[in-house]
């Protein structure tokens, strides 16, 4: 039996109908609620493609069960990533520096710096490259990705 | 979402049904007949390669859609399609769409690979909006009564002298063209030029970093269900049996579905699909014919030779090397590699009332449609593949095996099946670069002058054409049969100018796994050979690399490319290793092409830092000079070459599939590792702009000189020759002299 799960995602909350507990939170975020920031890219936890955060952490929403989560708990995709209308500074740095091929690993690239800035005001660029390090991206798009991310440590 | 992708497409089409008229032109005349509205008799939108109407339409409101076969992986062409047609056009790029891929609405102008989505795609556009742009403005002379040459334009308005205006608009508005595509008609001077050779900001840019940009594996269609494939544990292994009650217990599976050794499951959500796949039970026979991987060139070389090929023929090399007082052999060889596209191939496929709909993010839309009739035996009339952006592909990824897969689901169910591949399929199943084996000897006189050079090559046989579809391979339906690697044979040849040379091409009859093209194939192993072998002559010879190849480059603007790299790098004349002690040494080697020995120039310099130790290899600066002609958009052409550079010293130092005797084992990014943040090098670019000659391709070249100016540096750093891509620890160690 389908079961509702109760979650808060972008500020608001949402209610997801699964049939098993275990779906990782990506689908419920993909499929039910129409946001598709977080991207599947290997359901292993490996790549980084699927990245939310969770009580402002980054986290691999592709192998996070929906029943490890509660109503409580803060998730936010890229589409909630900016506020007031406004983008989010590593957004509008990602724009500024033209940091995007293909762009399908680039939702985790902004989800794990935003965190990662958060947290760190002034890092170096081994630090964004250190805290960059297990997202992957296929079009070689690091280096400018590097320079907006310290754009955006700059910005906020 | 999938409204806005279905919404898109309506309006498009509403567009094209509603021009009901033409301006028709007398070409046989050779000047307009003016207006001449001709009632459209088929209403069907021209995808016609010589017809204005096949690329271009301007709307009652003056906005122009672009019609393009070429579409964009990624890579920024969508802007670069943009700012031509605006150039030409003069008008501002806000009015231009460009509608990429759909075979119901663009012409074919070939798969988008090889480098050639500007070079040839955008340059048949820039035509037909000359064309368009000279019938526009002769017919607004007529109206204005003004003489052709007073004429201004300007956002879309033709202004005469005395003041007198008319827009694109009032002239065509919504009506068709109905002109030929003239090769003849002037294109705009560069020295005029606004917009081609900016850096405008790419378009897409904003919507993918706000999650608003809607990728192939965002298209949600109304009914849709979501389908898995179950492959063979091992790549020829056959479908015996299957349990289907063995995932009845999975809420929402809809059908099991086999046919031959295709096996897919379809369910009502994407999570009941990909657990159905991984319950399934099913019986498959053994097999293990692949080669030992520890005897992969014995394999190669082994291989049954289907025919020869010589690419380049000079002087008489066999001769020259055979009385030589110097001679040098080397075997270089390039391993197996992944496209790695971190989004899984996806596509939807809808069947209705004998027609088949797939939404795909294929590279090459026209062919996968006459594939996927061929697979159905069905009309390719029946058939329409519409391109829809997916995650970067590089080259025949899976996205076309996907469309296959969503389409024999979709016929199962009678309902659109959306399917995507898991990371396993992906790594597992698409198609790979094939493994390449070179050999080379050369000769060098008194003076350390080539005196010749031969070089072998075992690859696969084939061309640039389609790759077989998986489903229709495992379902025994109608495929190709033969193997399609790509142009592998090109930049074999060298572009020096030595006195004796033979390059020899043995074709081979069979290769590993289904092979196909990955950026730059062939290009790329070739050129790692070539210039590596080189680069070991020039040490024999006791010259500075760099102007090892300027004595025999007879090309002037591969000298000025080579002069500009030298001061951009900074380089100091070296010959030979650096006598350095420690742990950790440093060296910079060089290298060079002319892409296709035909277009695109490309040198760079590599800086690395070699761990005599752990046989670790860091880049730690990466020089690259290109000259591709006229630069659509330098930001792009930027952004290419960093790509370039980034993924091939990834390619380079670590990629390598791996398999057992059954299969690929490299099924994830923990087996099949690529280049990570921390290891990504400076990289300090020129471009050379030349405007007034063709604009050439920037998506592959850049990609050919990575692996040998990496694999010069080492040498230079340690006396070390890497010939065997990828560069791994143990090699280096191995490698390292005693």
């Amino acid at each position: 039996m389908a079961q509702a799960i109760s979650l808060n995602v972008n500020g608001k909350p949402a209610s997801v109908h699964a049939d098993d507990p275990d779906m990782p939170l990506l689908y419920a975020l993909r499929n039910d609620l129409g946001l598709h920031g977080p991207r599947f890219g290997c359901g292993l936890g490996q790549c980084g493609a699927c990245t939310v955060h969770v009580d402002g952490r980054a986290v691999r929403s592709c192998v996070l069960p929906l029943s490890a989560l509660s109503a409580e708990q803060r998730i936010v995709t890229l589409e909630g990533l900016g506020s007031g209308g406004r983008l989010h500074p590593v957004q509008q740095a990602f724009i500024d520096e033209q940091a995007v091929q293909c762009g399908y690993c680039i939702n985790g690239m902004i989800m794990k710096a935003a965190a990662f800035l958060a947290t760190n005001r002034q890092p170096n660029e081994a630090d964004i490259k250190e805290a960059l390090a297990n997202n992957l991206c296929r079009c070689g798009t690091h280096a400018r990705i590097v320079r907006a991310v310290k754009r955006a440590a700059g910005a906020t | 979402m999938s409204t806005s992708t279905m919404m898109d497409l309506a309006t498009c089409r509403r567009t094209f049904l509603a021009g009901g008229g033409a301006l028709v032109v007398n070409l046989l005349a050779g000047e307009p007949a003016g207006l001449a509205f001709a009632a459209d008799a088929t209403a069907t939108k021209s995808v016609a390669a010589d017809d204005v109407d096949g690329f271009l339409a301007i709307d009652a409101k003056g906005l122009v859609t672009v019609y393009s076969g070429k579409v964009d992986l990624g890579t920024g062409v969508h802007t670069g399609m943009m700012q031509i047609v605006a150039e030409e056009l003069d008008v501002p790029m806000s009015r231009v769409t460009v509608i990429e891929g759909d075979t119901a609405l663009t012409p074919d102008q070939g798969p988008t690979y090889g480098s050639l989505s500007i070079q040839k795609g955008g340059m048949q556009i820039r035509q037909a909006a000359a064309t368009a742009r000279r019938a526009l403005t002769q017919e607004a002379a007529k109206q204005l009564g003004a003489a052709h040459g007073d004429l201004m334009i300007t956002d879309g308005v033709i202004r005469s002298a005395s003041g007198k205006s008319v827009s694109y608009a009032d002239l065509i508005g919504g009506k068709l063209f109905a002109l030929k595509l003239d090769p003849a008609a002037p294109v705009k001077d560069p020295k005029t030029f606004r917009l081609v050779g900016t850096p405008v900001a790419r378009v897409d840019i904003p919507a993918k970093v706000t999650a608003q940009f809607t990728y192939m594996q965002d298209v949600r269609v109304p009914n849709m269900l979501h389908g898995r494939v179950v492959r063979p544990p091992a790549v020829g292994a056959t479908l015996q049996s299957v349990d289907e009650g063995s995932v009845r217990d999975i809420p929402g599976v809809v059908k099991v579905v086999h046919q031959g050794s295709f096996l897919g499951v379809v369910a009502e959500t994407e999570w009941a699909a990909i657990k159905a796949s991984r319950q399934l039970k099913a019986t498959w026979s053994a097999w293990d014919g692949l080669p030992d991987q520890n005897k992969l060139w014995e394999h190669v070389r082994a291989t049954k030779i289907a025919k020869e090929e010589t690419t380049s023929h000079v002087g008489d090399a066999a001769a020259a090397l055979a009385g030589a007082a110097k001679r040098l052999k080397a075997t270089y060889d390039f391993t197996i590699h992944t496209h790695g596209s971190i989004g899984p191939s996806c596509a939807i496929a809808e069947l209705r009332d004998g027609k088949l709909t797939c939404w795909t993010a294929s590279q090459a839309t026209h062919n996968l449609r006459k594939q996927l009739a061929a697979m159905l035996s069905m009309p390719a009339e029946n058939v329409r593949a519409i391109y829809v952006e997916g995650s970067g592909c590089y080259g025949r990824n899976g996205h076309e095996d996907a469309a296959a897969d969503a389409t024999l689901l979709a016929r199962a169910v009678g309902k659109p099946v959306r399917v995507q591949w898991m990371r396993e399929d992906e790594h597992g199943w698409d198609p790979k670069g094939p493994p390449t084996l070179i050999d080379l000897e050369a000769a060098l006189d008194a003076s350390g002058n080539v005196l010749a050079w031969s070089s072998q090559f075992f690859i696969p046989e084939g061309a640039a054409g389609n790759v077989a579809l998986l489903a229709a391979e495992h379902a025994g339906l109608p495929h190709e049969t033969t193997m399609s690697p790509g142009s592998i044979h090109l930049n074999a040849a060298i572009p020096y100018a030595f006195p004796n040379v033979r390059t020899t091409l043995h074709r081979l009859a069979d290769t590993p796994f289904r092979p196909s093209w990955i950026r730059t194939p062939g290009r790329m192993q070739n050129t790692f050979a070539n210039e590596g072998f080189l680069d070991e002559l020039a040490v024999a010879a006791g010259s500075d690399p760099l102007a090892f190849r300027l004595r025999s480059l007879k090309d002037p603007r591969g000298v000025a490319l080579l002069a500009r790299l030298a001061s951009l790098a900074k380089w100091e004349t070296r010959t030979g290793p650096s006598a350095s002690s420690g742990d950790v040494a440093s060296g910079r080697g060089v290298s060079y092409v002319k892409y296709e020995l035909a277009r695109t120039y490309v040198g760079a310099v590599a800086d690395v830092d070699v761990n005599r130790k752990t046989g670790e290899i860091a880049v730690t600066r990466f020089f690259v000079v290109h000259d591709c002609g006229q630069i659509i958009n330098p930001d792009g052409v930027r952004s290419q070459l960093e790509g370039n550079i980034i993924q091939t010293i990834s390619r380079t130092l670590m990629e390598r599939v791996t398999f057992n005797r059954s299969r690929v084992t490299s099924t994830d990014w923990a087996s099949y590792p690529i280049l990570r943040f921390p290891q990504v090098p400076e990289i300090h670019m020129e471009l050379i702009d030349r405007p007034t000659e063709p604009p050439w391709g920037a998506g592959e070249p850049a990609a050919a000189v990575v692996s040998a100016a990496i694999s010069n540096a080492v040498h230079d750093a340690t006396g070390a020759r890497l010939r065997s891509v990828p560069f791994t620890p143990d090699k280096v160690k191995a490698a390292m002299p005693a």
